[in-house]
């Protein structure tokens, strides 16, 4: 009897124990770095050395901090809108048509994915060293798309299989001309699928250093100016922006969350 | 309301995918405001046909008319038709009252809203009109789909088997509704199923189907009483066919004769009239009476056939179906009304009696397996 009750005590526990772990071991480096855009740091901050606000007053005070997360900012939303649109077009055309040479562009869509990155980043380069292109936020935002338009391809596939047919075609039957059906039903119906594939690209586009330090230039992205500033010790307000960016993403999921809550709630005093 | 039918006629039409022919030279004239059911088994054409009714798929060859246009080139949301799919399809990021008015929005009735409301209450899903598809029943979304489509008064209105995912007793309830509906709205109905009761109970006129082809058409009692072929013969309830010889014609009476018996049948009820036929006759029409006596019932113009034996009974409450085997002929059906406490027995000596009126016949060479449903 009394050994039942431990095991069943144990199985209540288990899982949020584990998951409360897990989410500790993800958030760790998170908190440090929340925590440390408070640091009263002097020339490195690796150490604390108390409490201060002027990070946070006086962000953009160590030279070019800004100045990179703009163009890295810059470079993700060019890359995030231009590989959207392609990328749903095309998954909509791998998806819905069936035409030669479909099972290879298939294929040629995965590739970049499977490419190592330095591979990726070091051929583009020659690639525009052959073609005699000068080197800066172009090359960048354009190596971006490339890599980005893979992976909105994918998201959205996925999303476009799981959409029935007959959905279109009951449109058509109700009047509907080919484009008014794609924007009222389709493409309603795409919407989370097309929001996660934008969100994924700016979120590797952001993140990205490799394939922006072959070909960037002397055009600096967030990622490689910490790199380089890493050497000499990350200023604070570095943490400051990855701090800014962190809150914003979680407000934006709270957003929306409490968005759809209050949606769902007006419907059901509707009915 | 004004009705809004308008004939249609399909003018051998053939739909081929890749060298499968799916519907075959099929040409069909359903008059302004009927209910006409399309039956057949599965595979046969029927969704192949109700689609390029639609426009959603194009004949190979053939025409299409909606009254006197002809559609056949036209696209889906150029057609006066609207279409209860059989899945439904409605648009899941819709609500229920945008649903019924997206038609109505797309052709830019300046009412679709207050139209769609009526269409709700016509089907009296108005409470629900906020919902979404997915927070209703198998029923009420099969109501809304129809909702979503009569709202827009079709020339044509297409079922494709929207009961099959009812159970039996909404089925019955749809039925009656749809039927209603029909009446009130006056638009033509194209129901496709492979339920014959449905199709029996619900339509002015059937079409039975089979292999891209039209068996047969005409009311539904007209097809029980008098099939053509022997598919329509088993498909639609079921028939006891046997060979025979024409021994003797006069004009209106043909005799035949069948395994050393004679019976007659009325040459007007026969496909072909010379030679060797297939003859039929429907279990219920068929009396079986104990051995040498005749039914009280018999008399000039009956025929009997000695010699059965009773190989299974089984009891259904109203009535008792026996195979009964008749020596050269075979096993027959025989469906009799539990008038009486006592009936037959497994091994019983019976004859088989039947007014000759009710016998039909069909072509010699027809196979009398044609139709039967596999269970
Ligand atoms: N797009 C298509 N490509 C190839 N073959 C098809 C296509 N659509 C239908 N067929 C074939 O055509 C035949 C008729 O199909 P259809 O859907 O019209 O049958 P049905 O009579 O509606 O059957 P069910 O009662 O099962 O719905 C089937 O053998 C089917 O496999
Ligand atoms: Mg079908």
């Amino acid at each position: 009897m009394k050994q039942l009750a431990h095991r069943i005590d144990i199985s209540r526990w288990f899982v949020p124990v584990v998951a409360g772990l897990s989410f500790f071991y993800l958030l760790v480096p998170i908190v440090y770095i929340l925590i440390y855009s408070f640091n009263d740091s002097g020339r490195t901050n690796l150490t604390w050395r108390g409490f201060t606000l002027s990070n946070w007053q006086n962000p953009c005070r160590p030279a070019g901090l800004c100045d990179a997360f703009i163009n890295s900012l810059q470079v993700a939303l060019i890359a995030t809108v231009v590989a959207t649109v392609l990328g749903t077009m095309i998954a909509f055309g791998l998806e819905r048509f069936r035409f030669k040479f479909a099972g290879s562009a298939n294929l040629l869509v995965f590739l970049p994915l499977t490419a190592p990155e330095v591979v990726l980043g070091a051929s583009l380069l020659s690639q525009f060293l052959n073609l005699g292109v000068q080197l800066g936020m172009t090359t960048t935002v354009l190596s971006h798309i490339m890599f980005c338009i893979s992976f909105v391809v994918v998201t959205i596939r996925a999303r476009i299989a799981t959409l029935d047919p007959k959905l279109e075609e009951a449109a058509a039957d109700l009047y509907a001309s080919a484009s008014t059906a794609f924007w009222k039903v389709t493409f309603p119906l795409l919407i989370p699928g097309i929001a996660a594939a934008a969100l994924l690209s700016f979120a590797i586009s952001f993140d990205d250093f490799i394939v922006a330090n072959f070909n960037s230039g002397s055009y600096t992205t967030l990622p490689q100016f910490m790199y380089v500033a890493a050497r000499r010790g990350i200023p604070a307000e570095a943490n400051v922006i990855g701090s800014f960016m962190f809150l914003l993403a979680v407000s934006l999921v709270v957003a929306v969350q409490v968005w759809r809550y209050w949606r769902r709630r007006s419907l059901e005093r509707a009915v | 309301m004004a009705a809004s039918g308008k004939d249609l006629v399909l003018e051998g039409i053939t739909k081929r995918f890749g060298d499968y022919t799916a519907v075959d030279d099929l040409s069909l004239h359903v008059p302004a405001g009927r209910f006409f059911a399309l039956l057949g088994p599965s595979g046969c054409g029927k969704s192949t046909t109700l689609r390029m009714i639609a426009g959603l798929e194009h004949p190979t060859s053939g025409r299409v008319y909606i009254g006197d246009e002809d559609v056949t080139a036209t696209k889906a949301h150029q057609r006066e038709v609207n279409t209860v799919f059989q899945s439904y399809a409605l648009f899941p990021h819709l609500s229920i009252l945008e649903n019924v008015a997206f038609g109505l929005k797309r052709k830019k009735v300046p009412d679709a809203v207050e139209q769609a409301k009526a269409a709700l209450e016509l089907v009296e899903l108005a409470h629900l009109a906020q919902r979404k598809p997915a927070q209703l029943s198998g029923g009420q979304q099969q109501r809304v789909a129809l909702a979503r489509a009569v709202v827009n008064r079709p020339h044509v209105l297409l079922l494709d088997e929207p009961l099959g995912a009812l159970d039996m007793k909404l089925r019955r309830q749809m039925q009656t509704e749809l039927k209603t509906i029909q009446d009130e709205v006056g638009v033509t109905f194209i129901h496709v199923t492979h339920d014959q009761e449905e199709a029996m109970t619900m339509a002015d006129t059937v079409a039975v189907m089979n292999a891209g082809r039209i068996e047969q058409i005409g009311p539904p009692d007209e097809l029980y009483d008098l099939p053509a072929t022997a598919f329509v013969a088993n498909f639609l309830g079921k028939s006891n066919l046997f060979e025979a010889t024409v021994t003797e014609s006069n004009g209106d009476w043909l005799s035949l004769s069948f395994a050393g018996t004679t019976t007659g049948l009325a040459a007007s009820r026969a496909v072909q009239t010379t030679g060797t036929i297939v003859a039929g006759i429907r279990p219920e029409k068929i009396i079986a009476a104990p051995a040498g006596q005749p039914p009280a019932s018999a008399g000039s113009g009956w025929a009997k056939v000695p010699g059965g034996r009773v190989t299974s009974v089984s009891y259904t409450g109203v009535s008792t179906e026996y195979e009964i085997a008749v020596q050269g002929l075979g096993e027959f059906t025989v469906f009799a009304q539990n008038l009486h406490s006592t009936g037959f027995t497994e091994g019983d000596q019976v004859d088989l009696w039947w007014e000759e009126s009710n016998l039909f016949g069909l072509a010699g060479d027809a196979d009398t397996e044609a139709g039967i449903e596999e269970v």
